[in-house]
This record gives C-alpha cells, structure tokens and sequence, in this order.
C-alpha cells in the first residue's frame, strides 16, 4: 500500500513546485533566525530573494556537522524554546553531541515519513512490530515507534539489547515485523540457532534496518535465516532521524521522502553539484522542518541517484544503498568513530603526535576494532608492568571516550606504513 | 657505580633480536650482559654493552624505541646462599627490585644487575653491608 499516493506519485513537475515554495519559506526562516547561516549567506551576496525556485539550490552554502558542533548545543534552532517538544541527539562521541529539536508539527512529519517507509516495507496494521533500536537520545526508537503507532500497527517498544527477552518476546508475541541494526539481527539469528529456535517457529515477515552499512550479502545471509524480507531504511538526526528513505518491496534503492528532505549529489572535493546518475556526495535540504531547519547538510555519504520511476508506482526519487563515506568516518556496533577520536586520546596521554593504526574487522556478526599504537619513546618504559598499564590505559580511555571496545597491541615504532610521509590510519576489512 | 643499561622495545616477531645485534655488532659494540622480559605480545630486552650511548644512538638512528636505564651490578661470591644474602639484606632495608638478571663469568664470583626502585638508596644499603659493586667502566668492558 501507499501511504500518501498524492505525493509519493506525484510527477516531477508537481514535486518541483512543492519542494521550491517549501524551499523559499525555508530560507526565509533560516536567513532571520540564524546569524550564523545568515553570514554564510552574505558571505556569497545572497539574500532570501535570490532563492526563487529548487532550481536555485545549489547557490545556497553547505551546511556541515561542524556548524552544529559550533552552534551547540540550541543554536541552530529556528523556534523558541516553548515551541520544542522534544530534543535527541546524534551518537557522535567526539565532546559534543551534536543536537537536533523537534516541535509539535515536526514530530508529525516525522510520523508521517517513517509511516510511509513502513508502507514501503510492505508494513500494515495487522503487523506486530518488534522495536529493538535503541530508545532514547538516539533517533532510531522513538522515530520508528511513532510511524508505527501512526499506521496503527501494534507496536513491542523492547529497545535494544536483551537478546534473550527479544527471542522470548519473538516467540510469545508472534512479532512480525523487526527494527533494528543488519548487524544485530544476525546476532539474533545466532542467538536463535544456540537456543534451537527455526526461523519456522517465528512468525517473522519483514525486517527493517537501518543505522550501519550493510551489504547484499548480508541481505541474504538474513533473509536466509530469519526468513522474512530485509529492507534497507536510511536517515540521519541531522535531517530528522529514520524515515528520511527506505526500500519499497523491490528492493532497488530507497525512495527518499523528498518532499520534506530534498536531495542533491554533489563532487565531495570541488562540491560542484554532479550529473544525474553520478556517484557523489549526498546533500539534504529540509524543506518543511521548523526546529531546526538545514539547508544543504553534507552527509558524508557516498550514494547516486536514481530518477526513473519504480515499479512499485512511486515517482520518490530513489537512492542506492551508500558505497562509503566520503571523511574517514566509521561506524562500527551503531557508532560513530573518526580516527581522529582516536588520535585525541592518545594525544591527551603523550603530548606527541601518536602513531596508530585502527583495524575494523567483522568477526561472526560483529565488527571488532583493533587498535596498533607504536611504541615511541615517550611511551617507552623500560617495565614490563608500566607498558601493562599503558595499554590498560589507552584501551580504558578509548572506550570511556567512544563507548566502544578496543583491543590495543603495542608495536615497534615505524612498524605502521607510512605514505608519502602520512600514515594510513584505518583499515577497514568488513567488506561493506 | 651507576650503570647505564640499554632497553630496547621489539614485539613478539621473529629477527628482531637479530637486527638489534647485528646493528650493534656492525657497529663494534660489544655485548657485556642480556636479557630478555616478554609477555605474549611484546618483549623488552636489556642490554649491557661497551658504549652505552653509542648503542642508543645506533639503534633510535634505526627507528627502534630505546632508553637508558640506570641499574646497578653486584659482584657475589659464586657460593650457594650469596644471592640470598644480598637480597635479604635489600628487603629488610625496604629496597624493592623491579627486576634482576645475573650472570657468572667464573667459578668465584657472579654478577648480578639489579634495577631497584630507588637506585641511590640501593646503593647506599648495599656499600653499608660491605657488598661489592660493579664500577660501570668494569661492567662495559666485559
């Protein structure tokens, strides 16, 4: 079923007026409330005016992580603060959070974006949706939690974690429907195998997942062995949270709820807006939100467009699954880690420039991080026990500061491959 | 009395003890005394040699990560019980050892390498209860 056939059928001409006359009360918006996007704008010579339809998009500045960082942890909002219903904030760990707000009417678009990814999912009323993202700061629990209740599914609020409970409830609830990470539904699917649980014995239908890249082979591997349909759901908080894109029953890209969030691709290096079809970086405007707004927020993500219509009857522009990232982020277990986190870290506790490596494996299901720190001499103690300590250190603050574990090796210095005079910091194995 | 030691960082991989004494041989260094701490994943070995700064500015000009280290060296009778007695006397005078290697060169006498906690008091104790020690310029020229 389609959730709001008028706009997700729309023709391209009919979605262009509404995302320009969205697009120019936006600007508006953003140009007298926030002083720093308002610089950024006179900055190129740019007033409001200028933005007369989507076409003139690409004019607008960028709008980075970093501007939320910056502006932390309220300033970005359009609204007062008796107009905030609710704040969440991304799982970036690097000091701050960066932090979004929501009004009233807000919360509403997001309901209706994650009910009609739902509807793509081939999600109805009858479902029984088993909810085991994460409730909380985190956008994942309580966006998918509303777009269920909205279309009138019966929602298992369980959160994540709890894997005994989540296959105890599985069972008893005959769940039909599961949300959460690709990585964590295979561990399901290992927790149900050591429990002697068949994927017969459930009633699993459709499994939606989000949050971390996953692969085609994945998909298999999940449906294989859960036996239900595994759909592909994308978002950001910096954009809304879930429901920005999901897959419909075709399973060939995510059709992106453009209405409220306007996509563009762009060159990641001379940020020139690239042709159709072209493999780049993905940008989102927000044309409807009013807490906080943004205009032209470079993702990061690696993705292309796609503007043919599907054959499920939608004309929502699609994007493909993401080919990686255009910085150096990861994310590993659901979280995101820059090396340069890393690198802080061991910059709090030497005073020098470190020399490190990350490697990120996929071990069974789960992604590990092993961390090789040369040795320089300013860690260099002649102690068996004192060197004991100092890798006990870097694994203890690394996991305080990123909430991740880490299996720290200590290794020779010059051991970690230079190129061209800098070093390679990540390697990344898990094959995504 | 003070003896500056070598240490020298190598992970648990095969040739790395090769390369440091290859490195020192080519450089006409002379090994006096070694030894080596491991664990499963890294080791570190002390060294004693001919030309203490010599050795570190060989090695660190090859990227290893090397200190000195001062210890200091016991001269023992090479009769049962000496080294029991030497350590007797640094515990009950609250000097703890951080770790110790020894070696004997003949059939009176060994020598023992000891890195205490506190060296000056170390060796204050042990010039007290008459213990004999290595003058470093003896000890390199091994």
């Amino acid at each position: 079923m389609i959730w709001n056939e008028k706009i997700e059928c729309a023709s391209r001409d009919e979605m262009k007026a509404l995302q320009s006359e969205r697009l120019i009360d936006t600007v508006q918006r953003i140009y007298h409330n926030i002083p720093s996007y308002r610089k950024k704008m006179q900055e190129v010579g740019l007033v409001p005016g200028d933005i007369k339809s989507i076409d003139d998009l690409s004019k607008l500045p960028f709008t980075t992580k970093q501007d939320l960082r910056d502006n932390y942890p309220f300033g970005m909002f359009t609204v007062p603060m008796s107009e905030i219903v609710r704040v969440h904030a991304s799982s970036g760990t690097t000091g701050k959070p960066t932090v979004v707000g929501y009004t009233r009417k807000d919360l509403n678009t997001w309901a209706e974006v994650v009910t009609r990814t739902l509807c793509m999912a081939g999600v109805h009323r009858n479902d029984m949706v088993q909810i085991a993202y994460g409730y909380g700061l985190f956008t994942g629990g309580l966006g998918m939690h509303y777009g269920c209740e909205n279309l009138g599914a019966s929602v298992i609020p369980i959160s994540g974690g709890n894997t005994q409970k989540q296959l105890q409830l599985m069972q008893d609830f005959g769940t039909s429907v599961i949300a959460c990470t690709p990585s964590y539904s295979l561990f399901l699917a290992e927790a149900m195998e050591e429990a002697g649980i068949k994927k017969e014995d459930l009633n699993l239908r459709v499994g939606i997942f989000g949050a971390e890249p996953w692969t085609e082979e994945m998909r298999r591997e999940i449906e294989s062995k859960l036996g239900l349909k595994a759909i592909d759901i994308y978002g950001l908080s910096e954009v809304i949270g879930p429901g920005v894109s999901c897959e419909c029953e075709h399973q060939r890209g995510m059709h992106i709820n453009e209405d409220h969030f306007v996509p563009e691709i762009i060159h990641p290096e001379t940020l020139e807006p690239m042709p159709d079809g072209e493999v780049g970086e993905l940008v989102f405007t927000t044309v409807t939100k009013e807490g906080i707004p943004i205009i032209r927020y470079r993702t990061r993500d690696l993705t292309r467009l796609i503007y043919e219509p599907c054959a499920c009857g939608r004309t929502l522009v699609r994007m493909e699954k993401c080919k990686g990232r255009s910085d150096d982020m990861l994310i590993i277990r659901g979280v995101n880690v820059f090396p340069s986190q890393i690198e802080s870290v061991l910059l709090d506790m030497s005073e020098t420039e470190p020399h490190y490596l990350l490697i990120v494996e996929r071990e069974g299901n789960l992604d590990s991080l092993k961390l090789m720190v040369e040795v320089q001499e300013q860690f260099f103690s002649d102690e068996v026990k004192q060197l004991e300590v100092l890798r006990k250190k870097i694994t203890h603050n690394i996991q305080s500061t990123l909430g991740i574990s880490v299996n720290v090796k200590l290794v020779e210095p010059k051991t970690i491959e230079r190129t061209a005079g800098k070093a390679k910091r990540v390697i990344d194995n898990r094959k995504l | 009395m003070i003896i500056k030691q070598l240490s020298v960082f190598l992970e648990n991989k095969s040739g790395r003890l090769n390369e440091v004494s290859q490195l020192l041989g080519d450089a006409g260094i002379n090994l006096s005394a070694l030894s080596v701490a491991d664990t499963s994943e890294f080791g570190i070995l002390r060294l004693i040699v001919s030309e203490p700064d010599k050795a570190y500015q060989v090695l660190k000009a090859a990227d290893f990560s090397v200190k000195l280290t001062d210890v200091v060296c016991l001269n023992s009778p090479n009769v049962p019980g000496a080294l029991a007695k030497a350590l007797n006397i640094l515990s009950s005078e609250e000097v703890f050892i951080e770790y110790l290697y020894a070696f004997s060169m003949d059939k009176q006498s060994a020598n023992i390498v000891l890195k205490p906690d506190d060296i000056q008091k170390c060796i204050q104790v042990l010039q007290k209860h008459q213990l004999e020690l290595v003058k470093a310029s003896d000890l390199y020229k091994i």
